[in-house]
């Protein structure tokens, strides 16, 4: 194709089109970037900031900024992998995570995060806020504490369910995820094949009745850790 | 109050034709008449917009002048900023607190009054200062605290607090009558006087492009603080396609510590329209909107007067100085209590009646602004200067100054100095000079540009105003001696953490992490460790953050650590091997109240 670009990541040369996102560049040459509120199909949010690279020696979300020819992206750097480490760290401290009963451990993109990034126990005070569980939809409940606002569900279910079931209401260190009804979510039109169910990361949307259905040991991050699959599928 | 929530909510919508982008309009209109937006009338506003519940929900919860729960008919906001701090905003807040027998954030039992703080709303210089309701009311000292809790319990309004005011017709007038813009030094670009049109009417003798050329080759720079060239916006939002195209003043002033364009609008509104009808010109715009933020409401209608008369004066509406073809209006979309709002992309959100949260960028407003349009949005000083230079010329506009920092600054001076108020300066003056001509020759710091500015002390007075040193929006605020800089950093800190949007993990996780370890320090438990452990988060904040808020809030700790070093180690523990961070009696506060006594050993 001859509007393909090249530009580099880590020295390495890669190839990107027009329309990319360095994310997604890199992604089409096996190269990982961590992420936690990016999602391959829905608009990229920005708000987590796990995914930060150094674009032309300036900060930038990998998954929202555009690749384009000649840009020179550092990724796997060492200041740039203590930076993620201290943000994911921020995410831990700021729920409440209790990775040892939560039922998506093992499946869980955040604690796999922690794994990989080497993160022993965060550095900071947590801050024990206080959230709210909601259940009272048939199918599916949201679990405020184990929340990281990533904003997955607001846009799943807005851009491909079609619904706009989820919204951030409040703001600062209170925002969270809102339902669009009065009632919580049980009064939504959510149903248990949106998109917006499954698109969690962490385990604050949850279905219903099926937590333990593949048990732990036998877990999407239990063998492998988060991102190999994509790097021996790029390689 | 009206009765009917529901016929009221749908009066509000149709004045608005309906349309979801004035949002916020409706809801502002709902808490004014109802002290609140329920949860019924946020189903209501869903219905009568056509937009989600969930968008209601989150705007309504978004913005500080908007509330779910009810509020009194009356509301004390009493601004809580560092200047107005150190001039006894304490010991006004603690008056109010007795007369009305509340505390900050209660409600009369009646339901009537309502107290709370609020961020700087731009009365720096004769502050302490409170907004009832919308009316200012300035210079606060405990006694007339007492007098204004006394006139309000006994039934009075907010507008009997300013009698003066109350009785004046003549909407800027009224203005001065609640306020004073203390003027202290006039310059050539901002405060000298110019008949209305005649910008407009030299630019229109030109090309679009002749207007952008002239403005870029005076080298004029954004006002607002991040110093970006005028008429580079402009070109950009020139050629980007797009069918309509939009100006936006950007008078969503909240920098703490900033008034200047309080002042400038009240004075002289008429330059910033005159440089917001030939930017529009030059880009080709036809609709333009005022943002200003909702503390300066009482400025609207004298705004509003302004435009009236230039409507009938032929500089706004259709033909504009008689030049068929080129039709312009404006608009004032007023805010609901949001900082970040002054973030460009921000701005355009809550414009749209959305939650003010900035957009990823790129792209950036000039190619996807209002409405997804090609914007320039432009600070309200910026638009004056444009204005002189269009009239004057380039080259008389950028002759004072420095050779990148063009023409002159408003500056709005507050704090330990013997003349505060406004100041129109050319860029290259000194603190030190500054330092001398606002009677402020015994500061230990200076926070130029508010607290997301720099700090400095007094090895660098030797600096200048200008952006390539020392740059400001035009916040300028003075410490003088025996004022706790640590302190000043905690305040500040709250600031930041009342005002991140939340959308990103670093400044809304970030700045709590920081302020939790700064108080700490303040309170005397912190460690020389902590010092490290703050220097580390702050720069991750900085780095991380995904908009010019986080980016810049570590500084009032970052400047702190490193201009005023002795300052923070005063307030450490020793390094005793003890832990100075655990609180004992905080830790058996819990067991004392089950146990029912005291500690034998205190």
């Amino acid at each position: 194709m001859s509007d393909t670009f090249r530009f580099t990541i880590d020295g390495v040369e890669v190839t990107g089109t027009p329309g990319q996102t360095i994310l997604q560049a890199a992604e089409a040459a096996g190269i990982w970037i961590p992420r936690l509120c990016y999602l391959e199909g829905l608009v990229p949010g920005g708000a987590c900031r796990v995914c930060t690279v150094k674009v032309q020696g300036r900060f930038q979300a990998a998954c929202a900024f555009p690749a384009g020819p000649g840009l020179v992206v550092e990724n796997d750097t060492e200041e740039i992998r203590e930076l993620r480490k201290q943000v994911v760290e921020m995410l831990f401290v700021e729920g409440n995570h209790f990775c040892m009963f939560c039922e998506k451990s093992g499946n869980c993109e955040l604690q796999a995060l922690a794994y990989r990034l080497g993160i022993a126990s965060p550095r900071y005070p947590y801050l024990f806020p206080v959230r709210q569980v909601d259940a009272s939809h048939p199918d599916v409940f949201i679990d405020g504490n184990r929340c990281i606002q990533c904003g997955r569900c607001i846009r799943a279910s807005r851009d491909v369910d079609g619904k706009g079931v989820f919204g951030f209401v409040e703001r600062s260190r209170d925002t969270r995820v809102g339902v669009d009804a009065r009632t919580g979510l049980g009064g939504t039109s959510l149903t248990l094949d949106d998109r917006a169910v499954t698109v969690c990361p962490v385990g604050a949307i949850l279905k219903k009745r099926v937590g333990f259905a593949v048990p732990i040991g036998e877990r999407l991050y239990d063998h492998r850790p988060i991102g190999t699959d994509l790097e021996r599928r790029g390689a | 109050m009206p009765t009917d929530l529901a016929v009221f909510i749908q009066d509000r919508a149709r004045e608005h034709g309906g349309d979801r982008t004035r949002l916020l309009d409706v809801v502002r209109a709902v808490q004014e008449a109802f002290g609140h937006v329920s949860s019924e009338a946020m189903d209501l506003v869903a219905q009568a917009l056509s937009v989600r519940r969930v968008e209601v929900e989150g705007v309504v919860s978004y913005y500080a002048f908007l509330s779910r729960e009810p509020k009194g008919q009356v509301v004390i906001r009493l601004s809580d900023c560092p200047s107005c701090r150190i001039h006894g905003m304490e010991a006004v807040g603690a008056a109010f607190e007795e007369a009305l027998g509340i505390r900050f954030g209660g409600t009369t039992p009646d339901g009537r009054i309502t107290l709370e703080h609020t961020p700087c709303i731009g009365l720096c210089d004769q502050g302490p200062a409170a907004l009832v309701n919308e009316v200012p009311i300035t210079r606060l000292t405990p006694g007339k605290a007492r007098e204004v809790s006394r006139l309000l319990v006994a039934g009075r309004t907010p507008w009997d607090l300013a009698p003066k005011a109350r009785d004046t017709a003549d909407p800027v007038a009224r203005v001065h009558a609640l306020v004073d813009s203390n003027i202290r030094k006039e310059g050539l670009v901002v405060f000298a006087p110019m008949p209305p049109g005649q910008a407009v009417r030299k630019a229109l003798a030109g090309t679009p492009e002749a207007v952008i050329e002239e403005v870029k080759a005076s080298r004029l720079c954004g006002r607002g603080g991040a110093g970006f060239p005028a008429g580079l916006k402009w070109e950009f939002a020139r050629k980007a396609p797009g069918d309509a195209k939009y100006v936006i003043c950007n008078a969503d002033e909240g920098e703490p510590g900033t008034f200047k364009d309080r002042v400038i609008l009240t004075e002289n509104p008429d330059l910033v329209f005159e440089g917001m009808t030939l930017a529009a010109y030059a880009i080709g715009a036809a609709e333009g909107i005022v943002y200003l933020r909702a503390e300066y409401e009482y400025l609207r209608a004298h705004l509003e007067a302004v435009l009236a008369r230039r409507r009938t004066e032929g500089l706004l509406g259709r033909a504009v100085a008689g030049r068929a073809g080129f039709d312009f209006d404006i608009r004032i979309q007023v805010g609901a209590g949001a900082y970040i709002c002054g973030e460009e992309s921000a701005l355009i959100e809550s414009a749209e009646g959305k939650r003010g949260v900035p957009r990823n960028r790129p792209p950036f407003p000039v190619t996807v602004g209002y409405l997804d349009k090609p914007t320039s949005v432009n600070n309200v000083e910026t638009f004056c200067c444009a204005a002189r230079v269009v009239d004057t010329g380039a080259s008389c506009f950028s002759c004072v100054g420095s050779i990148r920092s063009t023409g002159t600054k408003l500056l709005s001076v507050s704090g330990d100095v013997a003349r505060p108020g406004i100041y129109e300066v050319q860029f290259g003056q000194s603190i030190r000079e500054f330092l001398e001509m606002v009677g402020g020759e015994d500061a230990i710091a200076v926070q130029v540009g508010g607290p997301s500015g720099t700090c400095i002390g007094p090895a660098e007075f030797e600096r200048h105003i200008a952006f390539e040193d020392l740059a400001t929006g035009g916040s300028m605020m003075v410490f003088g001696p025996g004022r706790d800089m640590v302190q000043v950093a905690a305040w500040f800190m709250d600031f930041f953490v009342h005002e991140s949007c939340g959308w990103c993990t670093p400044c809304r996780v970030g700045n709590v992490l920081i302020r939790e370890r700064v108080q700490r320090i303040l309170a005397g438990r912190g460690v020389p460790a902590d010092v490290a452990y703050l220097e580390t988060l702050c720069t991750t904040v900085k780095k991380m953050s995904r908009c010019g808020l986080g980016q810049t809030s570590p500084n009032p700790v970052v400047f702190g650590l490193k201009n005023f070093r002795p300052a923070w180690e005063a307030h450490l523990g020793p390094d005793d091997g003890l832990n100075p961070a655990f609180d004992m009696d905080a830790a058996l506060a819990d067991a004392v109240r089950i146990a029912g006594r005291e500690p034998v050993h205190p």
